[in-house]
């Protein structure tokens, strides 16, 4: 029988196949924010991860049990209560940093529960971005789609906020990686890059 | 009325054993019977059995109907049958009547063959542990070495985590559904006072009511309208029933007023006309015990350390009887333990009785891991 969890998985969304770049084979792997289950999906499939994906929305949750992957329904703004210190390869936050409340907690959070963390978010300091609050108004993008009164958006930060953060913690950035529309970006990355991927960790002392 | 997916006529079997049954708590039952009901193909592989175990005033009569009685549904039809979520065209579904039970398999109501009386107050202490083993029994006499699931709501979610502990290697997947790793004082005393209501009805005579030709029914009466009004809502009473009177205005006697007296007196009458009241003790008992971290210091990790099977572990937001966060301790032992859990929490209004409900949602995550699971 073909189901959605042995249905084969043709490509993977580019935001993604950077994350799974940094996975190593055969790790434990805790999904924040899961949605549908792809990535985890992928990482299942092709790396042969064990992992788990942690998500709100009842949709994505069905979705994910269709996928075929481990999902717990959680809130993410309480926190990780269930989880035990330590017990996580990885724990991977992908594109859902800007839309949480208790942003300094998720973050102490994963590195309290993950080896390491992964990160991705909305650069807020792209050009475009820029450009348009030079124009007197709130950016409206492919990756960050929202009108001011809707978006779920609701701490936005650049490259620099992200990392000045990670210093404020002593938090140990060990990778970053910054795209515009699939390519890499190494010139001026807080102005050309419109998504940022941050591998970290905690700081060796 | 039947509906077109509905998996039809059905018929019980049973099953006599003579092994000696070694019980928890320390008797021995030298004999015993189990009745069952089976829906659906078991495959050449014999790898496609799902056994569902029923809850506190449960039986093996899980879907269909039998041929003398149209209305005689049984009570997770809304679950099981051909394209339903536990779709009978690819599992070979397996309802039991728990050891102990008032619906064929052995239990009070049952003569025993060496006093030639019925067993009464005389019919051992039945747990979890227990079951587990006589459906272990059961599955050997069948010929299924590895059911393709166990799943259960409430005791029957229990049972189910139960023959995760004591049978890992029996199953490949567990579904606990609106149950929970152990009774909180709060449900202890619930069963205390139901239990009370039976012990103490004039009629009942220690337990032989039977050989005094009486019945406890005032007693089971009321211990189940209490059960009754834990398992619903706050807000589904008061949504069916509000303050509605019975006949439009107050009468000031202690007759039936409100239209929700009315209904708890219905539900206790049937339930007295068709349960024994010796069962419900045993049953309400069985709950009580249930505690695998026992033997473990309390440390619920620990116990589920021997578990192997995959989980799927459901509950129902308006449940207070056995919350969601009874639930989620248990998906943090399995997490702890690494073992591959799902968990969700479905939005509803009807109490703990929301398990047996009709509802999407619900539903559709019980078909997406059932789908998922292969034969």
């Amino acid at each position: 029988m073909i189901t959605e969890a042995n249905k084969p998985l043709l490509t993977l969304r580019p935001d993604f196949a950077t994350i799974a770049d940094w996975i190593v084979p055969e790790s434990s792997v805790l999904d924040l924010g899961c949605g549908d289950g792809t990535l985890l999906r992928y990482l299942k499939n092709k790396l042969n991860i064990h992992g788990y994906g942690i998500e709100i929305d009842t949709h994505n949750i069905l979705a994910c049990m269709k996928n075929g992957i481990n999902v717990i329904h959680n809130d993410l703004e309480s926190g990780l209560s269930g989880f035990e210190n330590a017990s996580f390869d990885y724990v991977i936050l992908s594109q859902t940093l800007q839309a949480m409340r208790n942003t300094e907690y998720i973050i102490q959070e994963i590195l309290r529960v993950g080896r390491e963390g992964i990160v991705s978010f909305p650069n807020f300091g792209y050009w475009k971005n820029r450009l348009q609050v030079a124009h007197g108004h709130m950016p409206v993008s492919s990756t960050l789609p929202y009108q001011w009164y809707d978006t779920p958006n609701i701490h936005l930060c650049t490259l620099h906020d992200f990392e000045q953060l990670c210093q404020q913690h002593q938090i140990n950035i060990l990778e970053r990686r910054v795209t515009n529309h699939d390519r890499k970006v190494t010139l001026f990355p807080n102005l050309f890059g419109v998504l940022a991927f941050y591998r970290f960790g905690h700081t060796t002392l | 009325m039947q509906d077109s997916d509905s998996i039809g006529i059905v018929s019980p079997q049973r099953v006599y054993f003579d092994t000696p049954l070694n019980l928890r708590s320390g008797v021995t039952l030298d004999s015993y019977e189990l009745v069952y009901e089976t829906y659906g193909e078991l495959n050449a592989n014999r790898s496609n059995a799902v056994l569902v175990c029923h809850a506190l005033s449960g039986n093996h009569h899980v879907a269909g109907v039998y041929a003398d009685n149209p209305k005689s549904t049984g009570w997770w039809n809304n679950m099981i049958g051909p394209g339903k979520p536990i779709d009978t065209r690819k599992f070979f579904v397996i309802g039991i009547n728990n050891l102990g039970g008032c619906h064929g398999s052995t239990g009070p109501v049952s003569t025993n063959n060496k006093t030639g009386k019925r067993y009464g107050p005389d019919f051992p202490m039945v747990t979890t542990v227990d079951w587990v083993k006589t459906y272990t029994r059961l599955a050997d006499q069948i010929g299924i070495e590895c059911f393709a699931a166990v799943i259960g709501g409430s005791l029957g979610g229990m049972t189910a985590m139960q023959l995760a502990l004591d049978a890992p290697e029996r199953a490949r997947h567990i579904a606990i559904i609106a149950a929970s790793a152990k009774l909180t004082a709060q449900n202890i005393a619930f069963n205390d006072v139901a239990r009370q209501a039976i012990l103490t009805d004039p009629d009942f005579h220690g337990g032989d009511y039977y050989s005094h030709g009486t019945y406890p029914r005032r007693g089971l009466r009321l211990a189940r309208m209490l059960g009754h009004i834990t398992y619903l809502s706050d807000d589904s009473m008061a949504t069916k029933f509000g303050r509605e009177l019975r006949n439009g205005s107050l009468a000031f006697n202690y007759d039936v007023e409100f239209q929700i007296e009315s209904y708890l007196h219905y539900q206790g009458d049937k339930f007295a006309d068709l349960f024994d009241a010796n069962t419900y003790l045993l049953m309400t008992k069985a709950l009580d015990y249930f505690d695998p971290a026992q033997d473990y210091a309390g440390n619920l990790t620990a116990a589920l350390a021997q578990a192997q099977a995959n989980f799927l572990v459901l509950s129902f937001t308006s449940d207070w009887r056995f919350s969601p966060e009874r639930s989620r301790e248990i998906v943090k032992a399995l997490l702890d333990n690494k073992l591959n859990v799902s968990y969700a929490e479905i939005p509803s209004t009807y109490g703990h009785d929301s398990f047996l409900m009709q509802d999407d949602y619900y539903h559709q995550l019980v078909r997406a891991y059932m789908d998922n699971i292969s034969t």
